[in-house]
């Protein structure tokens, strides 16, 4: 593996056939590959998490972000346009799916795609990833620390994030979860709880929590960063992806 | 992330953004991962003028223990003022605003 690839912002239909802005990036030394939709974290559609969909494809796999706060804010700056996204209410769940959806049959009509996607999510998108995977027929779901998922966010905020729990009949493919012990939003005891609705469901799931760690360990340019456990959940990524995408 | 604590409140104000003062209308407070702020957490406020798309915003990011500060420096502040100036600050004819919403965050 050499790590080429090749990175460029387009344009895709997503929900309802919106033409929406996205980053693509997708590795140029392999014939085939397996895909994956990267959903940003509540900040938005961000330098730090396109670096992230390029380290998805300098390792053999097709990434695609869609900006999920594109029709609020168009050409507007992340921080602005998540400021902006986060008073309205934030994203809805249903435009969320239809985003992804439209990410999906993106990456599967590239030529270089072997047919098969996950998708993957950081902070709110970790919700979203597992939302997503309940709903769509993704061939497997990566939830990093996603909050909200078993219980709803509060209900006097304007941000509206609803339990997912009830939904994980629905998944299609295996799920990873990689969680912060010292985080509480999810908290440990939340996903026990999620791990108990997919055990019970059938599901096959993978959940890591790392100790010292709390929410937000990825990120590099943060003071959340913990280099530890992220190389180790990277390299838990990247033999997740092989297994059931690569 | 994800306290999704959020308060907004309606208010009038001028602001500096990058392109110059302008008139702004919301301000949205909440506790959460800062952009720049260097630490986990941060109180944040954004103030907004929605009408003039996305870059009409003034943000701040700080830490708790600044955010109360700078809370009881504004009503410190407002206390010393004799009520009439007070209500000089609402323009003639634009009473939408009374000083006693601001405080409390809604539009009268």
């Amino acid at each position: 593996m050499t790590h080429n690839l090749r990175a460029d912002t387009i344009t895709m239909s997503g929900h309802e056939g919106d033409e929406i802005e996205a980053y693509l990036a997708v590795p140029t030394d392999v014939e085939t590959c397996g895909s994956i939709v990267v959903i940003h974290h509540l900040p938005g559609y961000d330098e730090a998490t396109k670096e992230i969909a390029r380290k998805f494809a300098a390792n053999g796999f097709a990434a695609l972000m869609p900006n999920l706060y594109h029709r609020e804010a168009p050409g507007a700056e992340p921080d602005d346009a998540a400021a902006l996204a986060r008073s309205q209410g934030g994203v809805p769940d249903e435009r969320l799916v239809g985003d992804v959806a439209g990410a999906m049959a993106t990456l599967k009509a590239l030529p270089i795609s072997n047919g098969k996607v996950a998708s993957i999510g950081y902070c709110s998108g970790g919700r979203q990833s597992l939302l997503a995977g309940c709903r769509l027929p993704l061939d497997a779901v990566i939830d990093c620390y996603g909050a909200f998922t078993v219980v709803d966010s509060p209900a006097e905020s304007p941000l509206r994030a609803t339990a997912i729990v009830g939904e994980v009949g629905g998944l299609t493919g295996p799920v990873l979860g990689l969680f912060g012990a010292d985080d509480q939003y999810p908290s440990p005891e939340q996903n026990e709880t999620l791990a108990s609705a997919l055990r019970e469901a059938g599901k096959e799931f993978d959940f890591r929590t790392y100790e010292g760690a709390g929410h937000a360990f990825f990120n590099t340019d943060r003071p959340s960063f913990r280099p530890e456990s992220a190389v180790e959940a990277w390299a838990v990524i990247f033999d997740f992806l092989r297994r059931t995408v690569g | 992330m994800c306290t999704y604590q959020t308060e907004t409140i309606a208010l009038r104000a001028s602001g500096k953004t990058r392109e110059g003062w302008t008139a702004m209308t919301s301000a949205t407070v909440y506790f959460d991962h800062p952009v720049h702020f260097p630490s986990g957490h941060a109180l944040m406020i954004d103030v907004r003028n929605a009408d003039r798309g996305p870059s009409a915003r003034v943000a701040l990011e700080m830490d708790a223990e600044s955010a109360k500060a700078l809370a009881r420096a504004i009503l410190a502040t407002l206390e010393t003022v004799p009520d009439d100036l007070q209500r000089d600050s609402i323009p003639a004819g634009d009473a939408r605003l009374s000083v006693a919403s601001m405080m409390g965050g809604g539009l009268s």
